[in-house]
């Protein structure tokens, strides 16, 4: 039976406003999964050389935010020196985090160790509560906010940055541990400390490097997520359990494996808080990556056989 | 050979026999009877949690989940469904066990950060759904009017009668636990958390002992949880929440892991760290337990539990 | 039953990855002998014994025990089948006393009940005393009697490997695997624990065991099969094989075996 013309086109109206709403969706789910990518590469960073689940990575992102509005809202240094300035100081974090909250360490377990990255974490978590108090945080978007409209769906110009800081992440590890001499050392500990000490690499100042580089590129990811989601003390121990969801969904360990298991949980996010319920945003995650653990732990991308002969 | 001295036990139950009496009569801490029943429903959480970590060597980022189980299923079965609070506990505690099982079986097989993970995800989505099921936990708001405990006519309605009633299950967990240790279970956890590759050999089944452990420490915490409620009347989301998981974890890194002497220990000093001495550095509470865990870990990983024995060699040997 | 081999393995094949570190592996053991295996490094043989106590799955091949097919199932089960071992790395509970590690090893026959261990109900302590008799029954039997109250790491070397074994008797195996027990011994350790090997055939019990030690190898065992690079390449007395051949090439070439 044919409807009357005027159902019809409520119809069509409906199916194209809903299309473009699950569009909507999707961008939105893929700059914020771009964030979740970064977050996951940082701790493969660290994994990979150290085998620690660092749970003080989201403290970096949070770190990362909050430091870029004091830079560049509080003192009102300009967007480069101000992001530069604020790569190296949560870098700076990230080695004295090595140095007194890991190496320190006497008889270092997988459990001792975890504690101590929960602790560094919330250390860092009271550090930024006393400085910057409980209230988020705006910063200007780096190129403004006026929206682009992409046939009715609206893209924030920020959200081109998450995304191009992605790839440039990307692109820049790909060459760093595959074509620079330092990269190429630090992956050689990653696969045997014993066999690149008896090389002569220095495997102790890799871990550090591998802490400096991940509290970087957390930074990289809370500047570039505070214009979008604004920033409070209080956001890293999601942001660290989101980018760990992505880092096993995508096999812990591995890179390409991060990108895809952060743009997942974004997505899976961003459609669920949308489609179903919107409370159960964060919950719905955590929820796949529970059921990953379930069915194939070694994620999507990964292999079984790696972890678990891998040390420990 | 594994000993648990008498001498300590006695000493300590005959404490915490006298302490309502001694606080009474010491100015200014007259109250103290009220944390000390907080005190011991955290260490019904930590015997469990030092079988767990010390014994079983594995690592619980997300108990407060199954501390909140307790607490709602007695609150949501007395106040809406009129069960009586006694046949609650026992409900919660099985609730608890069964969620314990469908989420350490898969990750427990797996190693090191996997149930650490696992455990800290499950925790916060637990209390998204307490948060977010209004209908049932009244959401962010919690649940009031859940009834105290009365057994035949006595109502357990006062400070006192409460805190015997608690520090008796802690001492029920407590014996039973030591019981647990002492017995061929006590060393098939040994065993394993020394060679896993021989305990197998010897026909320890691994991943079920883990798995049994990790549902008994859900069970104590979820009777923890319903003690709670009962004794407040009224919950919320917020004392379930992440922080509460990890204050957990440093109470059995204060205490020390490896003894259940340190679980209580520890436990009692967070409940006092977090009721009483820091409520004036409010600003500074998170650092300070920051602080607290990170200088534990480093200087003194077998916590203050450790450090009899410690200062007894540093004693015994010649400077 | 009680007439076929103890243990029949047939077309074994382990490989990891492309590496195959066991080739078409037959071997057979009888009750009541002592069965050695031999072979230079990396010949396979703690392969065999982890296959055998299924730490690892064989990629292709049946293993049989005492008439059940036994290959896939996991390390505890197989031990409740009455298999037992020793490790070449001697994992001891070392935290433990010498008499505590031995009680670990009767786990498979006694009640471990979760509850009633928790309410120490009295057939547990019953079962508790009983328990320790037994262990210091077996510690009588292999010579640490005296030494049951110290911790398992505080032992020598010598007594760590004795020790290790009486756990493993203490799981009344019908065939117990040991994994090179004399390596690292001294010359008198070394005769201790061929001499304790004798003693637990005696016993009833078919030893399979891997070693280098040629003296014990050639004194104890009933037979003798020589893996090279993951395959068998001998099998046989030990006069047998002293006079092979091709054991003579491969292994040993060099006069280790006088």
């Amino acid at each position: 039976m044919r409807h009357p013309w005027f159902i019809r086109a409520a119809q069509r109206m409906n199916s194209i406003s809903f299309a473009t709403q699950v569009l909507q969706f999707i961008v939105t789910g893929l700059t914020v999964g771009a964030i979740y990518a970064m977050v996951a590469i940082g701790f493969n960073i660290i994994y990979n050389v150290t085998e620690i689940i660092n749970l003080a990575q989201g403290e970096f992102v949070m770190l990362g935010g909050l430091v870029m509005v004091f830079m560049h809202v509080s003192v009102g240094l300009p967007l480069v020196p101000a992001f530069l300035s604020t790569i190296f100081l949560v870098m700076l974090v990230g080695i004295v985090m090595d140095r007194l909250g890991i190496r320190t360490i006497r008889k270092p377990s997988v459990m001792t160790l975890i504690i101590a990255t929960v602790a560094v974490s919330i250390i860092i978590k009271g550090v930024a509560m006393l400085l910057w108090g409980k209230s988020p945080y705006d910063l200007p978007a780096f190129s403004g906010r006026t929206p682009i409209q992409l046939g009715g769906v609206v893209v924030q110009p920020q959200y081109l940055w998450v995304i191009g800081f992605l790839i440039v992440v990307a692109v820049g590890l790909t060459y760093f541990f595959n074509r620079t001499i330092l990269g190429k050392a630090m992956r050689a500990c990653a696969d045997n400390p014993s066999a690149a000490r008896l090389v002569g690499i220095d495997v102790e100042k890799m871990v550090l490097l591998s802490f400096a580089l991940s509290a970087a590129i957390g930074a990289v990811a809370g500047m570039t997520m505070t214009p979008i989601a604004l920033m409070d003390y209080d956001r890293g121990a999601m942001l660290a359990i989101k980018g760990f969801g992505a880092a096993i969904l995508g096999g812990l360990g591995s890179f390409p494996g991060a990108i895809l298991g952060g743009l997942l949980i974004g997505l899976i996010e961003s459609l669920g808080a949308g489609l179903l319920l919107s409370g159960y945003k964060d919950a719905y995650a955590l929820i796949i990556l529970l059921a990953v653990l379930f069915v194939r732990p070694s994620g999507i991308l990964g292999n079984l056989q790696v972890t678990k002969f891998k040390r420990f | 050979m594994l000993q648990i001295r008498k001498a300590p036990i006695a000493a300590g139950m005959l404490f915490i026999l006298i302490f309502p009496w001694a606080a009474d009569r010491i100015p200014g801490i007259d109250h103290y009877p009220d944390v000390m029943i907080f005190a011991g429903i955290y260490c019904l959480i930590t015997i469990g949690l030092s079988l767990l970590m010390g014994y079983a060597g594995q690592i619980s980022l997300g108990h407060a989940a199954f501390y909140g189980i307790g607490a709602y299923v007695s609150g949501i079965l007395t106040t809406r469904y009129g069960f009586d609070p006694w046949l609650c506990m026992p409900i919660g505690a099985l609730a608890a066990a069964a969620v314990a099982v469908a989420v350490g079986a898969p990750s427990l097989r797996l190693r090191g950060h996997y149930l650490a993970m696992a455990t800290l995800a499950f925790g916060v989505i637990v209390n998204i759904f307490f948060r977010e099921q209004r209908q049932w936990t009244g959401g962010p708001d919690g649940m009031t009017g859940i009834p105290g405990l009365s057994l035949f006519s006595f109502e357990f309605d006062s400070i006192l009668s409460y805190y015997y009633l608690v520090w008796g299950i802690v001492a029920a967990a407590f014996f039973f636990t030591i019981a647990l240790i002492q017995s061929p279970v006590g060393r098939a956890l040994r065993a394993i958390h020394t060679s896993e590759p021989a305990a197998a050999a010897m026909g320890i089944p691994i991943a079920r002992y883990k798995i049994f452990v990790f549902a008994f420490s859900a069970m104590l915490a979820s009777l923890a949880g319903s003690l709670y409620a009962h004794y407040m009347n009224f919950i919320n989301p917020g004392t379930f929440d992440l922080f509460f998981s990890i204050k957990l974890v440093i109470m059995m890194a204060l205490g020390g892991m490896h003894s259940i002497w340190g679980a209580l220990v520890g436990a009692v000093l967070v409940a006092f760290l977090s009721l009483e001495w820091l409520h004036f550095f409010e600003q500074f509470e998170i650092l300070i337990y920051g602080a607290i865990l990170l200088l534990v870990t480093i200087f003194l990983p077998e916590g203050l539990a450790g450090l009899p024995a410690k200062l007894l060699e540093r004693a015994r040997r010649p400077s | 039953m009680t007439n076929g081999p103890l243990l029949v393995i047939e077309d074994l094949v382990m490989s990891f990855g492309g590496l195959t570190a066991l080739m078409n592996i037959q071997l057979r053991v009888a009750r009541g002998t002592i069965k050695a295996v031999i072979g230079p490094n990396g010949a396979g043989k703690t392969t065999l014994f982890n296959i055998i106590t299924g730490v690892l799955s064989p990629t292709e091949g049946h293993i049989h025990f005492t008439g059940r097919a036994i290959s896939g199932l996991k390390a505890h089960q197989i031990a409740a089948l009455g298999i037992s071992r020793t490790f070449q790395t001697v994992e001891l509970f070392t935290n433990m006393t010498v008499l505590e590690n031995v009680m670990v090893g009767r786990h498979l026959r006694i009640n471990s009940s979760f509850f009633g261990c928790g309410l120490a109900l009295p057939h547990i302590r019953r079962q508790e005393r009983r328990l320790r008799a037994q262990a210091m029954e077996i510690l009588d039997f292999i010579g640490l009697a005296d030494k049951s109250r110290l911790l398992a790491e505080n032992l020598p070397l010598g007594e760590r490997k004795i020790l290790e074994i009486g756990r493993a008797l203490a799981t009344d195996p019908l065939l117990l695997c040991l994994d090179e027990p004399a390596a690292g011994l001294n010359e008198t350790e070394t005769e201790a624990a061929a001499r304790l090997i004798q003693a637990i055939k005696e016993q009833g019990i078919t030893v399979l065991l891997v070693e280098h030690d040629m003296k014990v190898i050639m004194n104890i065992s009933d037979e003798i099969t020589v893996l090279n690079y993951g395959e068998k390449i001998a099998e046989g007395t030990p006069v047998h094989i002293q006079n092979h051949p091709q054991v003579i090439e491969a292994y040993l070439g060099d006069g280790t075996i006088i």
